[in-house]
This record gives structure tokens, sequence and C-alpha cells, in this order.
């Protein structure tokens, strides 16, 4: 049966994700893109709101059920606050999520427990390779069993709070699967790189990472030995990036929106002119379609659905287009004044960009 | 909560308007195409026997049967959602014979829309008969498309006779030629009850087929959807029983009422349009993947777009491009069924639609070369029936301009 109405719960999560987005994130964002950096007692602040606690089962330190619907909705607001504000909020989630979908029982008990009951801290991922045809099903970062363990080798970048991070989750090609391996910080091996510098989301700190015959033990690989299915992982973070990209968008064409029923022009205002109106009519439609197309991408992961990897991945073709399309736009629509650093469009612009490339950047 | 599920009783029902649309409606779809103006009794009269058996009959879902001493345990209505549906089945089928099917199309959408109690029952009856009956609606003039408020078609009342008499020309009437003279069908006129009103004085009448002074006057040859027809009225002094005036009692006072009446009619019907165009753009898309096949090109999905060929690209945006607009389909419908308002939502699936499915069909033709062009295969017609998605019922222009409109909070006035 079809229905679009958020539950109860999710719209007080919602709710109190809008208040945060608002009143902390969107207020900071156009200093901490400039500064490189989020306060950390803004991060910790978004932290407390809950969201990845409450999709963590009790057992393992958490207080509910994982479910993608609910993550992208609050994905989509996060980002719409700021999009680097919300990838910092839910990096802890780039490792325990993966953990919780693809992880052993005895992987599950250790490692997400310290992660979930304690404050903000940056546990990672390092998904994303440093070339122009990165496919996360094709690696070329590889893992070779080893003796009594497995040896990884490879070059990842985008790394987030990598030179922070207690440890991550690397992955890499093991015989053409994709598979997660838990990597502590100090690992021989294991090199920090430099601090990327990107066009966009510049205050999220992400980094290179090396890893020259980095040795680990069978128990690192998530699921033990047996491994895991790369695929949920997948799905998760695409649907999530495409999430920010709804979240983004809508930020972008809500401020294009506004700026153009204030500002006159000709006697009229800028929105009562056809060539206006239409390029905004056609962002929310946009939007609306590609948010739909993602709720249900979303919902058929909480489902079990045979084609929930094929709907995320169509989710976020379409998140992709979307974002681009609605962030020029609203850059447009402000003309001169949309290419300048006050208005928070240009960032929305460059962040839109993003979508395409940072995907295993979040998960939910 | 939300949820995708579709309906159980609307998946069984797919499942038999698949069977329909394959066995009743391609094998002749050619044959239609190229023989404009005839009329395919056969499928007509096969969907009157079928749509009497299945309940099912108009643009409009049936009002809830009232159920004697208990009630039974509520659910949630999917009447909108079902047509949804249905439509685009069967236009996966054939967009231009679904057009003729029997029942009373726009017409009955419109009584539905803004009609009484008793009219919807007097009405809308026929279109349960034996017999395969018509109905459709007239509001376009020659000198009056989009602009709604133009129409100068007339609308003056006999008090002595307790008489309408109607005078105009209405042209691009959807099945106007099945429903006044091939069955005992009506055709909703929108007329002015005073020229100087505009909108204001916008009604809606019903004028039955038989009517002295209506005459049938053009049949039009179109690009597309050629099985159906559509045609000019001439209205000269035709007279209406008071009753057909569509509406409450008070349809008399310069109220706005008839055209919010109009445009409630759109909300209803913007969505079922849509899903018509993506039955075709549907049908596109799953040639083509077949066609392609056949020639040894399998899309890959889940690769990045660097690695993705051309064609696989084309194919993968245009999965997105369809399935997000039919997404915003159900959700136009959902709300009406569930009487929220959605002139936003209904307007914005509308303009979705029609962009997508006049690009679907028309790559479809570019990928597959000469083989799309030619009329060997359905892609060519498919390219020339999509194409009226974006024209009728609202153009994709004047549905951006009512989303705009309400994203903005603007009125007519403020974004003309």
């Amino acid at each position: 049966m079809y229905s679009f109405e958020l539950s109860e719960e999710q719209k007080m999560l919602i709710d109190a994700i809008n208040r945060y987005a608002s009143s902390d994130l969107r207020l900071k964002a156009h200093d901490a893109d400039e500064e490189n950096q989020f306060a950390e007692s803004i991060v910790e602040k978004g932290w407390e709101l809950g969201f990845l606690q409450a999709s963590i089962p009790e057992q393992y330190g958490g207080f509910g059920e994982r479910s993608a619907v609910t993550g992208v909705l609050a994905a989509e607001e996060f980002a719409w606050g700021d999009m680097a504000g919300a990838l910092a909020v839910m990096t802890p989630g780039l490792y325990v999520t993966p953990i919780l979908l693809g992880g052993s029982e005895d992987q599950k008990l250790e490692l997400i427990p310290p992660v979930i009951e304690a404050e903000w801290q940056p546990y990672t991922a390092a998904l994303i390779e440093p070339y122009y045809d990165f496919d996360p099903n094709d690696l070329r970062t590889t893992a070779s069993l080893n003796g009594d363990g497995y040896t990884l080798k490879g070059k990842k970048a985008y790394v987030p709070y990598a030179a922070e991070a207690s440890a991550m989750i690397v992955y890499a090609n093991l015989d053409g699967l994709t598979q997660g391996f838990v990597v502590p910080a100090g690992t021989p091996g294991l090199e920090i790189g430099e601090r990327e510098k990107l066009m966009g989301i510049d205050a999220y700190p992400l980094y290179k990472v090396s890893l020259n015959d980095v040795h680990l033990p069978t128990s690192s690989r998530l699921g033990g030995s047996a491994g895991h299915d790369f695929a949920p992982i997948l799905d998760s973070a695409r649907v999530t990036m495409a999430a920010m990209a709804v979240g983004v968008s809508r930020a972008a064409f809500e401020y294009a929106r506004d700026y153009a029923k204030d500002r006159d022009v000709f006697g009229v205002k800028v929105a009562q002119k056809q060539s206006i109106a239409f390029m905004l009519a056609e962002m929310a439609t946009e939007i609306e379609a590609i948010r739909l197309l993602n709720w249900e991408a979303a919902w058929m992961q909480d489902q079990g659905k045979e084609e929930a990897s094929k709907h995320a991945y169509l989710a976020l073709t379409g998140a992709i287009d979307m974002a681009m399309m609605v962030t020029d736009r609203a850059v447009q629509i402000l003309g001169g004044h949309g290419y300048i650093r006050e208005h928070p469009v240009e960032l929305w612009m460059r962040n839109g960009r993003g979508i395409a490339i940072l995907t295993g950047l979040a998960v939910i | 909560m939300i949820d995708f599920e579709v309906p159980k009783p609307i998946a069984q029902q797919r499942v038999a308007l698949q069977t329909v649309a394959e066995n009743m409606m391609r094998p002749v779809s050619r044959y239609f195409d190229e023989h404009e103006h005839e009329v395919p009794w056969d499928y007509i009269n096969f969907m009157n026997m079928a749509m009497r058996a299945m309940g099912a009959g108009y643009l409009a879902p049936r009002e809830e049967k009232k159920n004697g001493d208990k009630p039974k345990e509520k659910r949630p209505p999917i009447g909108y959602q079902s047509l949804a549906f249905m439509l685009e089945s069967l236009s996966w089928g054939d967009v231009g014979l679904y057009l003729v099917t029997p029942g009373g199309g726009l017409g009955a959408a419109a009584v539905e829309a803004t009609g009484t109690p008793e009219q919807k029952k007097k009405f809308l009856a026929r279109f349960s008969e034996d017999k395969p009956t018509f109905g459709a609606m007239a509001m376009t003039e020659p000198q009056a498309g989009s602009d709604t408020s133009a129409i100068r078609t007339t609308a003056v009342l006999d008090r002595q006779n307790n008489e309408w008499i109607l005078n105009g020309e209405k042209i691009f009437v959807t099945g106007g030629h099945k429903s006044l003279e091939l069955s005992d069908g009506l055709v909703v006129v929108w007329a002015t009850i005073d020229p100087s009103a505009g909108r204001a004085g916008m009604r809606p009448f019903v004028v039955e087929a038989g009517t002295p002074g209506v005459k049938v006057t053009k049949m039009e040859h179109k690009l597309g959807i050629r099985a159906s027809d559509t045609v000019s009225i001439v209205l000269q002094d035709a007279r209406l029983p008071f009753e057909n005036i569509l509406g409450s009692p008070e349809v008399e006072a310069k109220t706005t009422r008839g055209f919010k009446g109009a445009m409630a009619t759109f909300d209803a019907t913007r969505p079922l349009v849509a899903a018509t165009g993506i039955g075709v753009a549907r049908a596109t898309l799953e040639l083509l993947k077949e066609l392609l096949e056949q020639q040894g090109v399998h899309i890959r999905y889940g690769l990045p777009r660097q690695k993705l060929t051309s064609i696989e690209k084309d194919f993968i945006d245009m999965e997105v491009m369809l399935h997000s607009a039919w997404l915003l389909v159900i959700k136009a419908v959902w709300m009406a069924d569930n009487r929220k308002h959605n002139p936003l939502e209904a307007s914005m699936s509308k303009v979705r639609a029609g962009d997508v499915v006049t690009k679907i069909t028309q790559k479809a033709v570019e990928i597959m070369g000469p083989l799309g062009y030619s009329r060997d295969h359905l892609l060519e017609k498919w390219f020339r029936d999509a194409k009226i998605t974006d024209i009728y019922e609202g153009t994709g222009q004047i549905n951006r301009l009512i989303v705009a409109r309400n994203i903005l909070d603007y009125s007519g006035r403020e974004l003309r």
C-alpha cells in the first residue's frame, strides 16, 4: 500500500535535525568552508541528536533498528544545513554501519559499542581511489591471502579524518570481490598522506592514504574468513549520497526562490519573469522526482527487495544530474551575486558537483 | 509510514490488463495508426464487456458502496491509484486505442469532479450500459487554448422554458465523435454565463448525444494517437434542461466556482494523463532493450558513468527519467485518494511526464537508427503518440506556470 507520510518518530527526528541544520550547520557553513573545519563542539552536537545510535540494536550499544528510509530522510536534512557538516557528523557511521551490515557477530559485539556508546570520535573508512574511472566494484587496491592473514596494497583518496582516526575500514579487491578490512591506526604499512584540497566540502578533512603491504589477521576481514557481501554497503552509500544531493539541492532551490521573490527587476520581482519562474518550477519538480526515486530505493533495501541495488544505482544516477542542474541554476538565478562567496549558492554548486565523486563518504 | 508496495488489488488488475494490452491492442496497433478514423469496434466491444465485468468504467473512482449494517474494516482508498495503473497498462498496449476505451473518459471525470450526487447518478449511469458509451470534455475553442478564461461559447438562461441555450464552437474534443454520434454519450461543454466576467462566468454543461443544434463538424488528422477521434463541435442554439449545468444550486451566482471546477477536474486528470504517456515510454524502453539485446547489446548496471557505453548511459538515464516521473504520478494520485489538495503535485507529474516521454521516445528512435525510423517497428509510432502527452490536458508550459505559482505563492495576476 503506497504511502508518502513519515512516521511520528521520523517526523520528530527530522524536526530535531532541521533545527540543528539551520541553527548550527547553516550558520557556520561559510566560515567552516573558508577555515577548512567545523568546530568540534558543532560536530558533537550533531552526534548527540542520536541518529546513528538509533539505528544500532541494543546488543551493540544502540537503541533502535537500522532503517535506510529513516537514513535518507536524515541525510537529506543534515545536508540541507551543510554537506561538509553532514558528512562530519555522520563519519563514525562509515565504520559502524558496514560492520553492522557485513560483520560477524563477534566483530559487531567487539567493535560497535566503543564507538556508539561514546562521544563523537573519528572512526572512518577508505573506499575511493585516485583514478578517473574509480569503480567501487573493481578496486585497484588489492588484498591477498598471505599465510595466516591478508596483505593489502594500494592507494586510497578522500579518506575522512584519516590522520586522527583510531581505526578505519579499508576496502580492497580480493579475487575480484570488494571486501572490507578493519585496520587500526598505527598498523605498519598504513601511511597517512597529505590532506586533500578539493573544489568543495573543504570543511571536511580528507586525506590520501597508502597501503604499503599492510599485513592483517584473518579476523580483520568483515564477516571473518567467510567475508561479506559488499552490495548492501554500496547500496547504502549510494542512497545516502543521493539523499545529500536532495538536501543540497533543496537548500539551493529555496535560497534562489526567496532571492527571486525579493529582488526587483524592470518594475516587478525577478520571480515574476517566466524565464526565472520556469527554472524554479523545473528545479522543484526535479528535486521531488529524485527524492521519491531515492525513497523507493531505500525502502527496497529495508524490504530486502531483489531490485534494491539497481534502484540505488538509478537513484544516485538521477541525483548526480539533479544536484548539478539545481545548484547551477541557483547560481544563475542570483546572477552576479550568485558568484560572490557572500551568498551560499556558489558553495552549494561546488558541493553539488561532488555528488558524482563522493559516493562512499557516508553510509546510513 | 513511507511505503512503495503496489496494493494487491492493483497488482492483480495489472496482470489482467497486460493480457488485454498484448492480445487486444498490440496486434492492431499499426493497423489503426494507418487507418485513421476507422473505428476499432472489436477492441471497443471487448473492453465494454470486460470493464463492466471488472466494475471499472470512467476516469474517476466510484463512490464507496454503502454497506448495510456492519462497516468493513477501513482500507485506505486506492481508486485513483488503481486508475493510474490501469491507464498506464492500457497505454503500454496502445495509447490511441486506450483513448477510445468506452466509458466516460474526461467527460465523466468532469461530472465526477463538479456534479451534485443527483447529477452523477443521472449522467454516469449510461456508462454501465450494455452498449459501449463514450464521454468527452470540450474546453478548447479556436481562439482560446490554454487561456480558458477567454472562452466565448455562451450559455444563456431561457427562464420561461427553464432551459440553457448554448452557442459557440469547440475544437480538439477527444472522443467527441464517439460521444455524440456513435453512442448515446455526452460531452461536458465549458461555456460562459457572463462573457464580461472572465473566469468567474465559466460553467460546465452536460450536452447529451441527440441534442438538437449540436453538430460534429470536423475530424482532425493528427501526428499520432490516430485511433482516437479529435473533433470540432458547433453548438447552434442548442437547448439543454436547466439541471444540465453541473454543480450546486447557486451556480448562477457570479463566483469563480466554475473555473475552480475546471481546475479541480484537471487536478484529478493530469496525473492520469501523465500515466498514459508513461505507458508509452515504458513500452518504448522495453522494446528498445529487446531490440538491442537481439543485436548483442546488454545494459550493465552499477558501473561508474566513465565505464558505460553511450547507449548504456542513455538507456540508464531514460530509466531514471521514466521511473521518477512515474513516482510523481503515484504520489499525485495517492494524494487525490487521500483527499489531499494536490494541484502542485498533479502539475509536477504532468510537467515531468511530458518531458521524459518525449525525450525517451525520441532517443529510442535515434538509438535504433534505420530500425527505429522504420514503420516495421512501433518505435516511430510511439514517438508520434508520446508527443501529445506534453500538449493536452495543459501543455508543459501551462503546467510549469501552475507549479511556479504554487511554489512561489503567486496568483495568476502576479505570475502571468
